[in-house]
């Protein structure tokens, strides 16, 4: 493997303490084997049309389009996957791996606890013992998700150091990975980490961008303008992005959680206001001090609550390719009611910061422009939380 | 040559082992680590470990993690450590590595960094998530100045020996066991086989760390390699003790326990 392949540009690499790098040259070596290998794709194609119920409908958001007065809208219903979010795409490629791997015990973090469901879903249909950890403060917040995990048989473990969310959930995660490689595999749920799971975590996720491109063209005959998905870690985004880096008029806007406003300290914004450092194994872009202490985040949204991003997204970032936005909570919980009442679709709290974003940009677009949002997940999980926002009591 | 190769190179010819305690620094405050530096140089320590905390101490298991929030708590930073290590420079000579996460070197700027540990006395760093293959990129610049790159090895690097000890001085730190720091009852590993494995591509010397707590594994490791790292065990110690005086004593009592196990 070259170093180039371990980059994108300056961002990305393997930053792991010695015990973890066999481990992860193995898994290097076994995704690179299989990852363009006839049964593993078949395989994989097969988990996801038969059961995560791909491919997911592009929607044209008709009211949506003629309430904002601008593009056409369409939302890529990544919430109709099984599971309700895109997370599945990507923990249906990675437990072929562990499977090839020969691994029998799976761990995984979890924010909002998307991925934690995802990969506690897998895990049950594999018959696979899975652990899955989870800041203290998304088992609060999150609980429904922990209860499904818990029904799915995961072992739910919830991590009170640090922050007490998923930045933290991350580290007990690569700790437990660290003690026990030989028979665990970690399924990381981002586009982050040490490589190779940035590359593999898009590779599999790119499906959402492979059919969309082929759903716009039979549509409308052409790619669209702009693609708009939430970014937290940013894997919605780079599956949505990633086959569309090519086509230069494809302009391309992750929205990242700006909290209580990014000129308050209660942000997740790491493009917007972080600079490059490293953490979770990653070169990328992070939130932190002068020191390089990783600074607490804030995000209604527990899937975006989390201080770094992607490297490939820092990458993106740097060379202009992809441009990075922010809403506040405010604004998404705004969009999670505006999208659930003018198209009948609750998004996920973190796919309503690329709503929200696409509701200010739209009205400035032309008539004729295409704009794709990704839905990245459904809200049913987030209803608590947005009651709370809203100060709505829903306790019975 | 630092002040660790010196001291390797004394020991060697006493027939002695290297005992090297590690603690964080900044825990509880400032002023305890230079006392404790001192008193456990006094106490037998041939070589101090300091960590630097971290808000993310990836490597690390619960005890250094507490031990690492607690010192942050005080809002220390690299340059408050730095400094202190220079007004102990006044007074000890002991050999002084840091344990430190590769983002607290970026930070801070890698050159800068490299400069202020040698302008300040700091003798080696040990670097636990920057792996031989990212520390390639920084090969020029730390051949540019007299601070030892201790590097890891553990028991499943295997043929990642070779690579990861060529060019190394000070000391090798080899991962007694796999997983994070934190007291562990007993080891599986093979130390006989992973010991030679080492010493088959280095004559740098090769110091044990991860999980020995005790005075019997003390005892029962000093035939590996050339000295052993103790740091979970005193950093709990630490944690136990709300005055500083009595810390400070205990962990000194403790080192000298340890030392004349090693003997």
């Amino acid at each position: 493997m070259s170093e180039n392949e371990r980059y994108f540009g300056e961002y990305g690499g393997m930053f792991v303490p010695e015990t973890l790098m066999g481990s992860l040259t193995a898994l290097e070596e076994t995704y690179d084997k299989y990852k363009d290998e006839k049964d593993f794709l078949e395989q994989k194609e097969y988990y996801l049309r038969e059961y995560a119920g791909r491919e997911t409908p592009l929607y044209f958001a008709k009211r949506m389009t003629e309430l904002l007065g601008g593009g056409k809208v369409y939302l890529k219903r990544e919430d109709l996957n099984h599971t309700g979010s895109h997370k599945l795409n990507n923990v249906i490629g990675q437990m072929l791996i562990a499977q090839r791997m020969g691994k029998t015990r799976i761990i995984a973090e979890t924010g909002a606890g998307q991925h934690g469901v995802a990969t506690a879903t897998i895990a049950a249909l594999f018959d696979l013992p899975c652990t899955v950890y989870m800041g203290e403060q998304d088992t609060q917040r999150q609980a429904l998700n922990v209860f499904r995990m818990e029904l799915l048989g995961a072992k739910v473990v919830s991590v009170h150091t640090g922050t007490k969310t998923l930045k933290d959930a991350t580290s007990e995660a690569i700790r437990d990975w660290a003690a026990n490689f030989e028979d665990t595999y970690y399924v990381i749920g981002s586009v982050v980490g040490p490589s190779p799971y940035p590359r593999m975590v898009r590779d599999f996720q790119s499906v959402i961008g492979i059919e969309t491109k082929r759903q716009i063209a039979e549509k409308e005959a052409r790619m669209p303008d702009y693609l708009i998905a939430c970014v937290g870690g940013g894997s919605n985004a780079m599956g949505l992005f990633y086959p569309f880096i090519g086509e230069e008029n494809v302009k391309m806007i992750g929205v990242e959680a700006g909290g209580k406003g990014t000129d308050t300290p209660h942000h997740a914004a790491a493009i917007g206001k972080g600079s490059p450092g490293v953490l979770h194994g990653m070169k990328s872009y992070f939130l932190q001090d002068e020191f390089g202490q990783i600074l607490p985040v804030h995000s209604i949204s527990a899937g975006l609550d989390y201080p770094g991003i992607g490297p490939e997204h820092a990458s993106l970032f740097e060379s202009g390719r992809v441009r990075f936005e922010s809403v506040t909570d405010d604004e998404a919980v705004e969009a999670f009611e505006f999208l659930s009442k003018t198209e009948g679709i609750m998004p996920a709290l973190e796919s309503a910061h690329a709503v929200a974003y696409a509701c200010k940009m739209i009205p400035k677009t032309r008539k004729n422009d295409i704009i794709v949002i990704n839905v990245s997940g459904r809200g049913d999980k987030d209803v608590y939380s947005v009651a709370k926002h809203m100060g709505v009591s829903i306790n019975d | 040559m630092t002040r660790i190769g010196r001291r390797f190179a004394e020991l060697k010819e006493r027939k002695e082992k290297a005992l090297v305690p590690f603690f964080f620094a900044g825990d509880p405050d400032i002023d305890a680590t230079y006392e404790l530096v001192l008193e456990l140089e006094k106490a037998g320590a041939d070589i101090v470990e300091l960590g630097i905390p971290y808000t993310d101490p990836l490597a690390d298991g619960p005890v250094n993690q507490a031990a690492a929030a607690r010192a942050l708590k005080n809002d220390i930073t690299l340059t408050d450590i730095l400094d202190m290590v220079k007004r102990l420079r006044k007074v000890t000579q002991v050999p002084i590595a840091f344990l430190l996460y590769f983002n607290c070197v970026l930070q801070y700027g890698v050159e800068r960094f490299l400069q202020g540990c040698e302008k300040c006395g700091v003798d080696g760093l040990v670097i636990p998530d920057l792996p031989y293959e990212e520390r390639l990129r920084y090969t020029e610049i730390f051949a540019r100045h007299d601070v030892d790159m201790i590097p890891l090895v553990t028991p499943v690097s295997g043929e990642r020996i070779e690579k990861i000890v060529a060019g190394s001085s000070g000391f090798i730190y080899c991962v007694t066991s796999t997983g994070t720091t934190g007291v562990r009852s007993d080891f599986d590993t093979d130390f006989d086989r992973f010991m030679s494995e080492v010493a088959a591509h280095t004559d740098t010397p090769r110091v044990l760390g991860f999980g020995i707590s005790t005075t019997a594994q003390v005892s029962k490791l000093k035939g590996y390699g050339e000295g052993v790292i103790v740091g979970s065990a005193i950093v709990k110690r630490m944690e136990a003790q709300t005055d500083a005086i009595v810390m400070i004593e205990d962990v000194a009592q403790f080192v000298r326990q340890l030392k004349a196990a090693q003997r």
